[in-house]
């Protein structure tokens, strides 16, 4: 089995998800497993069920805070860059630059080096410790943004295009669609960088998450519950909401509510129409073509899988750069941005 | 032109018609002319040069992207333009980074001057000088395929807006200029003159009908209104006058004001023959053989073609039935009466006496029942052999002046009920154009018994029927239960517990031996998502039989 790549000699996928024999373990497992790595506290990365769960401090408390106390048996923090030897594989957590907490993992094991990004970028994000690219033999990659057209724009661009557009229209409530984890607090923090000097309004379904990068010591923009707001009176000031309260009737109070909607996808115009927005704003939590490109080049990897999104392209992109990659056509993975409608209904 | 690019961007973002308006206003306020006079021709289509061919674009973007990371990339995007806008990008070696903004007026020049050899040339440095916004916008232009939901009307009203006129003042005077209308914006600026040459073929705004709702009838008196068949066509407005020399001026508008004269020369030709000075008809634009009306789907082979070959048009003869007359020989009809604006078209039709011009006719009916059985059964109730043509019935108050847009109460539309079942979702497949990213074209089928016991066949597919919000969660259905992918095509996880059910509308049902389930049906959409629905009691193959046999 001297052919065998890098990657399966130490990665399988199971219905469960990608698995490590030689350590035992599962890596964001879509069902329960008796051990779980989980990258990051995304919803389809980090689900309750299973028995054992090893991810970052940061990372435990946003699953504490989203699935309850109990989302499993037993719980190990890990810190990024400290390995840690699990049955016959070594793993160390790395900063993906994705969200707080979130984590690329290196599995050493049979001699190889493997990475497992989760998802990640390598944008400015005050909010979280820098991606910080491993080199390695196999590269497993996300690739929600994996074609050649999404080529984001400086986060910072974006929001001076809401702060002119707050300009332009004083009297109207600009309501911003971000997903509560990870896109609504870099907003936040890159609206204290350009100067925002009142209070943004957050919707109830935001606040513990903000708590929590609070608590970790970032700095954002003051932020006050909505609900206290007296609604007509919000004419020009910025109102943040989960994607998919940004349609409901509580709006309706507030005086001719501008929708906004931050993401990736608001690059491609069907998908700004679909969503009834009138100024979209391109802020995206996960790497774009460039990025991906870039990040798979300095990783030295000569072996590449991707997980989810837009695989075809970038295994494309790697065979014509003479790399080994693979499609893993992973289901049960979706961006945050799309995923959210979805989540809020299960959770109603 | 980056900010007339964002002009458009801004545009295509604004759903409200007055927001339009308020950009559109506020742009002609702040931009200098000759650029806004060319942004307003962009706007009406009065920009004649040659389009540049999506072929040479492809062909631009392929000098410089993979072609297979180029197709995944416009899969996705679904619009050339767009798609190519994003993934352009600069060649800062042949140019350096500090390019002069691109100037509309130099882009609408140059495309003019520019011969075949060099356009390429010019095409990229352009494309090199603009950003994503910007390369959409400057594609758009010079493919000719400019939409951001502005009609050429609209955009006259902003204009209208900037000098405090009503826009019927800027139509009359549109007729004798040219861009970039220097004498139109002096004008509105009070700057200048009113222009003096007034349209002798102008565009009315037409009238539109409410839909009828069944406990409408409750408040309505079935003396007071006259009936028409509700045709399965395009409606047309046809203008004609003369100009100073007394040469005859014509010309077709969509109902929105568009004019598509050049798209239908068989039908200009033929009206433009009629003697009188001047006159306006409001229509359906049909196709008719051997004096039968065509199905839509034949109309719409004469539809959207880019060139109107004489092979087109003896195929398809353009057709005009006349329902209304709002304006003859000087005289503005539409402040009269409903059934007198209707004697004097009858007898102008019948005078004239020209090959593509017939009258629609009255419905006879005594009371809403009988009304209802002549909307289910056209052929029978006068409509003959054109029966299959008809979409409903229009019914118009006797008393009814013709006015602008859509009034509450005046005229209605009531349209023919259609069948329902329920189907089960089976495979998805990514749409065309602006729904490209989405899963929104269905194949949905219903059970039949087999060796096996039940299993789902497909009967047929569906493209419309759902709100963009609906469109999202489907979609999203669909991508968290694919069992499988072939292609574009999902299938789509199907059984009797697991699974979508449609309610699904058609207007009919014909045998076919092409299809699987031995039925095709006519116009499927979807009526209602049925969330609710457990898959096993979706219908059965039985109850379109029994509708078969019915028909
Ligand atoms: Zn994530
Ligand atoms: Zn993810």
């Amino acid at each position: 089995m001297a052919e065998q790549s890098a990657a399966a000699a130490v990665l399988t996928t199971t219905p469960a998800g990608l698995y490590c024999p030689a350590g035992d373990f599962h890596i964001d497992p879509i069902r329960g497993a008796a051990r779980a790595l989980v990258t990051h506290g995304h919803s389809d990365h980090a689900r309750a069920g299973s028995t054992q769960v090893l991810a970052t401090q940061a990372t435990l408390a946003i699953m504490r805070a989203r699935l309850g106390p109990n989302f499993a048996c037993s719980l190990q923090a890990i810190r990024y860059g400290e390995p840690l030897t699990i049955g016959d594989a070594r793993v160390t957590f790395v900063p993906a630059g994705h969200v707080l907490g979130s984590a690329q993992i290196l599995i050493e094991a049979h001699g190889r080096r493997v990475v497992v990004s989760g998802d990640y970028k390598r944008a400015h994000d005050p909010t979280c410790a820098p991606f910080e690219p491993i080199r390695c033999d196999a590269f497993v990659s996300e690739a929600t943004f994996g074609l050649p057209v999404f080529r984001h724009p400086p986060a910072v661009d974006e929001v001076a295009k809401l702060l002119a557009s707050l300009r332009v229209f004083p009297e109207r409530t600009h309501v911003v669609g971000a997903y509560s984890l990870g896109k609504a607090q870099r907003l936040l923090a890159l609206l204290l960088e350009a100067g925002w000097d009142r209070p943004v309004w957050v919707h109830g379904a935001m606040e513990s998450m903000i708590a929590l990068y609070r608590a970790d010591g970032v700095r954002m923009v003051e932020t006050r519950h909505v609900t206290t707001a007296d609604k007509p009176k919000l004419g020009g000031e910025i109102v943040l909401c989960p994607p998919s309260a940004a349609s409901d009737i509580w709006l309706r109070k507030m005086p001719d509510p501008l929708v906004a909607f931050a993401s990736g996808w608001m690059r491609v115009r069907a998908r700004a129409r679909q969503r009834g927005v009138e100024l979209p704003l391109v802020v995206s939590d996960h790497a774009d073509w460039s990025e991906l490109c870039a990040t798979v080049k300095e990783t030295g990897c000569s072996e590449l899988w991707v997980t989810h999104g837009a695989e075809e392209a970038l295994v494309h992109w790697a065979r014509t750069q003479g790399l080994a990659a693979r499609p893993l056509h992973m289901i049960g993975f979706g961006d945050e941005d799309e995923a959210d409608g979805l989540s809020t209904e299960t959770q109603a | 032109m980056n900010r007339f690019a964002q002009l458009l961007d801004r545009l295509s973002y604004q759903p409200a018609r007055n927001g339009k308006l308020r950009l559109m206003t506020d742009y002609f306020r702040h931009t200098p002319d000759p650029e806004r006079g060319y942004a307003l021709a962009a706007l009406t289509g009065a920009l004649s040069f040659r389009h540049a061919k999506p072929a040479l674009i492809r062909d631009l973007v392929g000098e410089r992207v993979d072609p297979a990371l180029f197709a995944l990339s416009y899969d996705f995007v679904g619009d050339l333009s767009e798609t190519v806008a994003l993934i352009w990008r600069a060649d800062e070696s042949a140019h350096g980074s500090n390019h002069p903004p691109v100037l509309l007026s130099e882009v609408v020049d140059g495309l003019a001057r520019a011969g075949r050899s060099d356009l390429r040339k010019l095409l990229a440095s352009w494309l090199d000088a603009l950003d994503e916004t910007g390369r959409w916008a400057f594609l758009k232009l010079i493919t000719g395929a400019l939409r951001v939901g502005v009609s050429a009307r609209l955009a006259r009203t902003a204009v209208a807006d900037l000098g405090g006129v009503e826009v019927d003042a800027v139509e009359q005077v549109w007729h004798g200029l040219e861009p970039p209308y220097l004498p139109l914006f002096a004008w509105l600026e009070g700057k200048g003159e009113r222009p003096t040459a007034i349209d002798p073929a102008p565009f009315r705004p037409a009238m539109l009908a409410q839909p009828l709702n069944e406990k409408d009838f409750e408040k309505l008196d079935p003396r007071e209104f006259c009936a028409e068949w509700k045709w399965d066509g395009i409606r047309l407005q046809v203008s004609a006058g003369r100009d100073e020399r007394g040469h005859r001026l014509l010309r077709l508008y969509s109902r929105s004001g568009e004019e598509v004269t050049p798209a239908f020369p068989d039908l200009a030709d033929a009206l433009g023959a009629i003697e009188a000075r001047d006159f306006a008809l409001d229509g359906e634009l049909l196709v008719l053989r051997e004096k039968r009306v065509q199905s839509f789907a034949t109309l719409q082979q004469r539809l959207n073609r880019k060139t109107v070959t004489a092979k087109l048009v003896a195929e398809f003869p353009a057709h005009l039935r006349a329902y209304d007359i709002i304006a003859l020989d000087g005289e503005d009809l539409r402040a009269l009466p409903f059934v007198v604006r209707r004697a004097r078209l009858e007898r102008f039709v019948k005078e004239v006496d020209c090959p593509r011009l017939d009258i629609s006719p009255l419905v006879a009916f005594e009371d809403w029942p009988s009304l209802a059985n002549a909307r289910e059964n056209p052929a029978e109730a006068g409509a003959g052999e054109d029966g299959a043509a008809v979409e409903g019935v229009m019914l118009k108050r006797r008393d009814s002046i013709y006015v602008a847009g859509r009034p509450t109460g005046p005229w209605f539309k009531w349209k023919r009920d259609p069948f329902n079942i329920d189907a089960v979702l089976m495979y998805a497949q990514r749409g065309h154009g602006k729904r490209s990213s989405f899963y929104s074209d269905y194949t949905f089928g219903v059970w039949r018994a087999s060796a096996d016991g039940d299993e789902l066949v497909p009967v047929g597919k569906a493209y419309f029927g759902f709100t963009d919000e609906e469109l999202a969660r489907i979609d999203r259905f669909v991508r968290n239960h694919t069992i499988e992918r072939f292609g574009p095509v999902r299938v789509v996880e199907h059984g009797a517990d697991k699974g979508l059910v449609f309610e699904i509308a058609f207007e009919g049902l014909n045998r076919s031996t092409r299809h699987k389930s031995g039925v095709a049906m006519r116009f499927p959409r979807i009526a209602r998502i049925r969330w609710d629905k457990p898959p096993r009691e979706a219908d059965r193959i039985e109850a379109l039989e029994l509708l078969l046999k019915e028909g």
